[in-house]
């Protein structure tokens, strides 16, 4: 396996130099190779533009047939879960995303039983991992289990609803929550500087939120300055937009309007990139996250329940969560997934994106 | 001859009225007309001028109910289509103003006061609508008070000293705000102007429409028609009241191309091309209120002030206020409720002595 790189074995200025620092270009290679899966959830109420943000976030079409229901047909429809599986692949690096849709949330009049087929499906998946981890044959398992989930709130309210607030609760301790301000287009800055309160609303009702990490004192300080931005735009108020518009002369995406051009790339106008970014440069952070803190915590759970219910939960959540602090200062060896970071990080800066479009998981 | 007369105490004339969903309201015959010519002038034309001056000095009533889901900027608009401060904005972040439990009905009078005429103009807020996780029948308070409305009229219209000028607090118009999702009605919409539309004039509004592009708008509204159409609801200016040919055409207008209107509100005030106009300021432009190209807001105006607010009335008065008392009488058996019977012999009205006395 080693073979392949004898000269950096023997370094003539190093004479005690062993060589296993070698290992990340080794894992590096192996999960290119084997390629990443990444699971996304989107929730909102119908008309947030969450397909023309998805389809524009990954810049491709995941939903080429839509038939989209009337108000009469809504009353009858309760929630459903789609799944999308898109393979894309950026410099030999592939990534194999699902994107699970779920059409019909808060559209019917007693959105009670609303969240109640999303909290089973990420169960559902919770569960299928836990089987198979737990099975005699491991050589393939695939991970559905929900890595991040896109909240969007609606731009035309005071802040957050009823509705959203007792979604989140019930929640965000199985998934990673990142909240997203739809349709940012209908604000203006103003509004938009009322609506980052949003935050405040999130911590008054103990939600937990997706947090990024704070970059570790060894990166630059451009990634560090970055991470900075990314914290402080958190909610972010997005734009979704497919179509190409013509404007200063240049091609841009965006969307036209008789006053003036909405471009969707454009940081001064909503928050699309730093969104992108975000979740590029720490998709591993999230599979990790979901890995230690949301499926450990559904895992012990699962295994102590095998039957009856269990009360202290909170318990449980806390012990993880010191546990995954005190984990955070060693080396992150046991990931496969570790550096890869840096890819995704120089990547984010210029996309060329060449898709095969894969269809339901 | 005494057929068809409002006097007429027979209870069949009014039992006959019940069993349609909308009972045409009892109407005198019309008299035989006859076409004289005129020989002169003699001045019947100026009864306009008259009417007008009396309008003026008593000043009218106006009931404004707006309904829809919190933040789709209600206040804002009415502010706007009345150039004042008329509705108190919830956006102020204040900690305590949380979103209602249950539907309330906040109504604030307002008197303001243009080219010598006076409106006393009240506007009937519903915070709490449609913001619930549950909500059923939130409608239920609002189409209650629209009924207590009625009955405080009837109530009043029926008692046997009159005052001169029965103050008017039924609702005129009720504008209901349409979530701009660009898809379709959502299923509470439905559900709240199929009640609705058959008690209060609805006129449906598709609010902060600066979110959609122009082919996104004219394909979300033509979808919304439709569904209002296939649902059968009847939304202001209703079809089946179009008095003439001249009503008809321009009604149809309205209906088939403008409605529902497509606003945005502001009420703030920026510089464009040297001139102060209303608007909202974003980083990639500045969005006119009363530009025809930007927004419908211009239409919903001249619509609702400019040429049918007394439509308004009058068909509120017409046609719904009397399906209402229509309805009430016959389920008392065609005696009103309360003091005032309509049933009662009324004491003779003294005679003009004559001149010999008796």
């Amino acid at each position: 396996m080693s073979k392949q790189q004898p000269t950096q074995f023997i370094n003539p200025e190093t004479p005690g130099y062993v060589g296993f620092a070698n290992l990340p270009n080794q894992v590096h290679r192996k999960s290119v190779k084997k390629g990443f899966e990444f699971t996304l959830m989107v929730v909102g109420e119908s008309g947030l533009a969450k397909s023309t943000f998805i389809n524009s976030l990954f810049l491709t079409d995941l939903y080429p047939e839509r038939i989209i229901p009337g108000a009469a047909e809504k009353i009858e429809r309760t929630v459903q879960i789609e799944a999308s599986t898109v393979e894309i692949e950026e410099r030999g690096v592939k990534l194999r995303l699902t994107v699970v849709d779920t059409p019909g949330y808060g559209d019917a009049i007693n959105c009670r039983d609303c969240f109640k087929t999303i909290i089973s499906y990420i169960d559902e998946q919770f569960e299928r991992y836990l089987h198979d981890e737990s099975g005699l044959n491991r050589r393939h398992i695939i991970d559905n289990r929900v890595h991040c989930c896109f909240y969007f709130i609606s731009p035309f309210g005071h802040g957050l609803k009823p509705l959203d607030v007792a979604f989140m609760k019930a929640i965000h301790n199985k998934v990673n929550i990142v909240p997203v301000i739809a349709k940012a287009d209908t604000l203006t800055l103003k509004e938009r500087e009322r609506l980052k309160r949003i935050l405040d609303e999130i911590e008054e009702h103990n939600i937990k939120i997706y947090h990024l990490p704070d970059a570790e004192s060894d990166e630059d300080e451009d990634f560090k300055e970055q991470t900075r931005l990314l914290k402080a735009s958190i909610p972010f108020s997005v734009v979704g937009s497919n179509q190409l518009i013509e404007a200063k002369g240049k091609k841009v995406r965006g969307r036209l309007y008789p006053w003036g051009v909405v471009e969707g790339e454009n940081p001064e106008h909503n928050d699309f990139l730093k969104l992108r970014t975000m979740l590029i440069t720490h998709m591993q952070d999230l599979q990790e996250v979901t890995q230690d803190l949301h499926y450990e915590n559904f895992r012990s759970e699962r295994l102590k329940r095998g039957g009856r219910k269990v009360e202290n939960e909170d318990m449980n959540k806390d012990q993880i969560l010191l546990e995954k602090e005190a984990e955070k200062t060693l080396p992150d060896t046991k990931n496969t997934t570790f550096r890869m970071k840096n890819t995704f990080r120089m990547n984010s800066e210029n996309y060329l994106f060449s898709t095969k479009l894969g269809n339901n998981v | 001859m005494s057929k068809g007369l409002p006097e007429t105490r027979t209870d069949t004339a009014m039992s006959e009225l019940v069993p349609e969903p909308r009972p045409k309201p009892a109407v005198p015959m019309k008299p035989v007309s006859i076409n004289s010519n005129l020989l002169g002038y003699i001045g019947i034309d100026t009864i306009i001028e008259q009417m007008r001056k009396k309008t003026m000095k008593t000043g009218f009533d106006f009931n404004i109910m707006v309904v829809g889901q919190s933040g789709l900027g209600k206040s804002t608009l009415v502010n706007t289509l009345f150039k004042s401060q008329v509705s108190r904005k919830a956006s102020s972040w204040n900690r305590e103003e949380k979103i209602p439990k249950t539907v309330e009905i906040k109504a604030i009078g307002h008197v303001i006061e243009e080219g010598g005429v006076k409106m006393k103009l009240t506007v009937i807020d519903t915070p709490g609508f449609g913001d619930q996780i549950n909500n059923e029948n939130c409608w239920e308070p609002i189409e209650k008070y629209i009924n207590e409305q009625y009955e405080k009229f009837l109530k009043e219209e029926v008692n046997i000293a009159r005052k001169k000028r029965i103050p008017d607090t039924r609702v005129h118009c009720c504008l209901y705000f349409i979530s701009p999702t660009g898809h379709s009605l959502r299923p509470l919409d439905l559900e709240f102007m199929k009640h609705l539309s058959k008690v209060v004039n609805i006129i449906p509004v598709i609010a902060k429409a600066d979110t959609m592009t122009l082919e996104e708008k004219s394909e979300f509204k033509q979808r919304v028609r439709k569904e209002l159409e296939v649902n059968g609801i009847e939304f202001y200016p209703q079809k089946e009241f179009d008095e003439d040919l001249e009503d008809k055409t321009e009604n149809d207008k309205i209906r088939q191309e403008s409605m529902p209107f497509a606003v945005v509100g502001s009420d703030k005030e920026y510089q464009v091309n040297g001139k102060r106009v209303l608007g909202r300021k974003t980083p990639w432009g500045i969005i006119e209120v009363e530009n025809l190209n930007h927004c419908e807001f211009a239409l919903l105006r001249d619509f609702v002030i400019r040429t049918h607010l007394q439509d308004l009335k009058e068909v509120t008065h017409n046609i719904h206020y009397e399906t209402y008392r229509a309805k009430r009488l016959n389920d008392n058996g065609g005696l009103p409720p309360g003091e005032g019977l309509l049933g009662t012999v009324l004491p003779p009205v003294p005679a003009t002595p004559c001149p010999t006395a008796e």
